[in-house]
């Protein structure tokens, strides 16, 4: 399925002040894969994903996306270049309604394909369209994480960047968000990068992996040969099964 | 004065019997407090010594009024809010809003509309002076300021403690474009606003990495430096003692209100000579000025920038991951509602035809903020329901001659304002912590909740 290069990520490094979080990353993204990134707390997954947006910036390395330098773009022009992010902690507009949030979505064409693609989200997330007036910040856990993908949707990406998904759902919720990211994956092609701590679930799902340790990439492969692979086992998959 | 009375007793007690005993016991207490407090005063006679002052009669005043409004609240107002909570919960299905509150705004309009009206029938063009121009034109001056500020607050989200600054900006270009160039009030208002928004970018450029408390602190500093600057650029500001003979407002041109004008309006009209007119058509120009700002705060709010500033408001980073543009969205909201600040000070300067630095201290910006705050964030009637209070409240105050029959010749009950000021926020929010109307107000009842809920669609649709 490995079409050509959609994200490049080349020694990468990302500091915190003196503190260096990334050491040299290289991570790519094919067009119609779906790339998960996996990893202990603090290994720099996310880290990765901001750097990605620019926000904190590389300090050295390149970050290409279809051809083009986006390191030193400034956040918003990163995103007009189609990439849609669902960041740590989903930040949704907890005041706003669902509507209003999926609205701020599809801010980039300025609602030109709004009622169109409200209806795909609905589709997709039918808990969604239940909870329509509703309030973000009175949304479940789940409902945020829907809302939040969803509102990535509306801007139409050809890269939809995930943070932890299943951060702090229950299993169920986390099947059908999973379920979610493979049937966008297979009937729309979305490319997706996704960072998550669930290794198994994200493994299964995923057409590539990458494992990262103290802001290295240590191990790559595709899904199955990670999942096989005794080190990865006992690192991240035994150790989940209590 | 909480007085807990046993509940056994209580069942026997009819609220009247109730009543009377909790009246006492209050009574009691505020003897025992205020003895010393308000009973005796100490001060200095003639030869520097020590004395002491009785006021038994303020000190009974006092007892009296705590005993009465205890006796009062016990036997009608808890039996009256009780019935009505418990009329709330037999009719639970929330019957429709009434006619009242359906067309609030309308009726809220047309009350403004035919006010001036009204006054003058009643009082004639005479009386009717202090009515329009303390009243009516007082409160739809902070009105507009305090709209202007919420586009800044509550739909940005940006704490702005300066605002008073751009206010300044108006008045001050008006004042000065005016006596220097004899330009007419309908070219600058417009200038005025443009400048005040020029500033309102000028302060957007160094806070755009700012929130919260560090914005306010640097907004702060913005508007007391504008101050100072006025106070200290005699050359140009005249310094502390302001800049006066502020050309009046023409009618669109056609008629003036000056009396010594060969077009003075009576002269043109055939009516008699009387300072009421421009006051009256003071009234209409501020109001028409308010709707506008309203007319354009309702659009925006539908329009990509306006959901951008409340996106903006909620969370930054969100926003800047979907391509809003955060910059320019902080700098729009800071320039629009300078903007309105603008015009709202080129109308003052030409309603008191002098301004000094006086008019624009910190306070103002706090008492703009004020409203905007007990108003509830983001909501138009509601602002405007707090400036009605908190400013016509305490011009009334300058209204209560009687007072002094209570309280000796001396008392002047506007001294008092600050302490209403203070109070009546601390009540507002304690009882309604999202202001008047929060219209984002969340509710954890299922029954309020579709009420909410049916409000945010309509929001979310635009």
């Amino acid at each position: 399925m490995a079409g050509t290069t959609l994200l490049d990520i080349k020694g990468v490094e990302t500091y915190y002040g003196n503190i260096r979080a990334l050491n040299g990353v290289d991570v790519n993204v094919n067009e119609g894969e779906i790339v998960a990134l996996i990893g202990a707390n603090g290994a720099g997954k996310s880290t990765l994903m901001m750097t990605i947006f620019g926000a904190p910036r590389a300090r050295a390395g390149k970050i290409t996306f279809s051809g083009t330098d986006i390191t030193q773009m400034p956040t918003h022009e990163i995103a007009r270049m189609r990439i849609a992010q669902s960041p740590e902690g989903r930040r949704i507009f907890p005041r706003m309604t669902v509507m209003e949030n999926l609205q701020m979505g599809a801010s980039l064409d300025n609602l030109k394909y709004y009622d169109e693609d409200v209806e795909k989200v609905f589709t997709l997330f039918p808990r969604l369209k239940e909870r329509i007036a509703q309030r973000g910040g009175t949304l479940s856990g789940g409902e945020q994480q829907m809302l939040s993908i969803g509102r990535a949707l509306m801007a139409r990406p050809k890269l939809l960047l995930l943070d932890e998904p299943s951060l702090g759902l229950a299993p169920l919720i986390v099947k059908q968000i999973f379920d979610a990211i493979r049937e966008l994956n297979r009937t729309q092609g979305l490319t997706v990068f996704l960072v998550e701590q669930n290794a198994f679930g994200a493994l299964k799902l995923a057409t590539r992996g990458y494992v990262m340790v103290n802001g290295n990439v240590t191990m790559s492969g595709t899904g199955k040969e990670l999942l096989a692979n005794p080190e990865v086992r006992a690192a991240y998959l035994e150790g989940g099964h209590h | 004065m909480a007085v807990t009375v046993s509940p056994e007793r209580d069942v026997v007690a009819t609220p009247v019997q109730r009543a009377f005993r909790e009246a006492f016991y209050a009574g009691a207490i505020a003897l025992g407090l205020f003895v010393l407090f308000i009973g005796l005063r100490t001060d200095q006679n003639i030869s520097n010594e020590l004395i002491l002052v009785q006021r038994w009669g303020l000190l009974a005043i006092v007892v009296i009024l705590t005993a009465v409004g205890r006796f009062l609240y016990v036997a009608f107002g808890q039996p009256a809010l009780e019935r009505a909570k418990a009329q709330k919960a037999e009719a639970p299905a929330a019957a429709a809003p009434g006619f009242v509150r359906r067309n609030f705004n309308t009726i809220g309009i047309a009350v403004l509309f035919l006010y001036p009206i009204v006054i003058v029938m009643l009082v004639g063009f005479q009386g009717s002076l202090k009515w329009v121009d303390n009243f009516g034109i007082q409160i739809l001056i902070y009105v507009m300021l305090a709209w202007g500020l919420n586009i800044v607050i509550g739909l940005a989200g940006l704490l702005d403690l300066g605002y008073v600054a751009f206010y300044a900006v108006g008045a001050y270009a008006y004042a000065l474009l005016g006596t220097h160039f004899g330009l007419s009030f309908w070219i600058l208002l417009p200038a005025a606003g443009l400048m005040a928004a020029f500033w309102g970018v000028m302060l957007g450029f160094p806070v755009l990495r700012l929130r919260g408390d560090y914005l306010a602190i640097v907004t702060l500093a913005f508007g007391e430096i504008i101050r100072l600057v006025l106070i200290n650029w005699r050359e140009v500001t005249n310094g502390s003692a302001g800049i006066s003979g502020i050309p009046k407002v023409s009618f669109f041109g056609l008629m003036s209100f000056n009396v010594s004008d060969p077009n003075y309006i009576s002269k043109v009209l055939g009516i008699a000579q009387s300072g009421a007119y421009y006051k009256i058509f003071l009234y209409y120009l501020i109001l028409l000025l308010c709707l506008l700002t309203a007319f354009v705060t309702i659009r925006l709010r539908r329009l990509p920038v306006g959901r951008a500033w409340e996106a903006l408001r909620e969370d930054e980073i969100a926003c800047r991951s979907l391509g809003i543009n955060t910059t320019t969205t902080k700098l729009t909201a800071f320039a629009t509602g300078a903007m309105f600040g603008g015009f709202a000070g080129s109308f003052f300067a030409a309603r008191q035809g002098f301004v000094s630095p006086e008019s624009f201290v910190f306070l103002e910006s706090a008492i703009i903020l004020a409203i905007v705050v007990l108003g509830g964030m983001g909501s138009l009637g509601g602002i405007a329901v707090a400036a009605l209070v908190m400013i016509g409240g305490t011009e009334i105050l300058r209204e209560l001659d009687f007072l002094k029959v209570v309280f000796g010749p001396d008392f002047t009950p506007e001294l008092y304002r600050m302490l209403l000021f203070g109070m009546a926020m601390v009540i507002v929010m304690l009882w309604k912590p999202r202001g008047f109307v929060g219209s984002r107000e969340p509710t954890a009842f299922l029954k309020e909740r579709r009420a909410v809920s049916g409000s945010f669609t309509k929001e979310g649709h635009g």
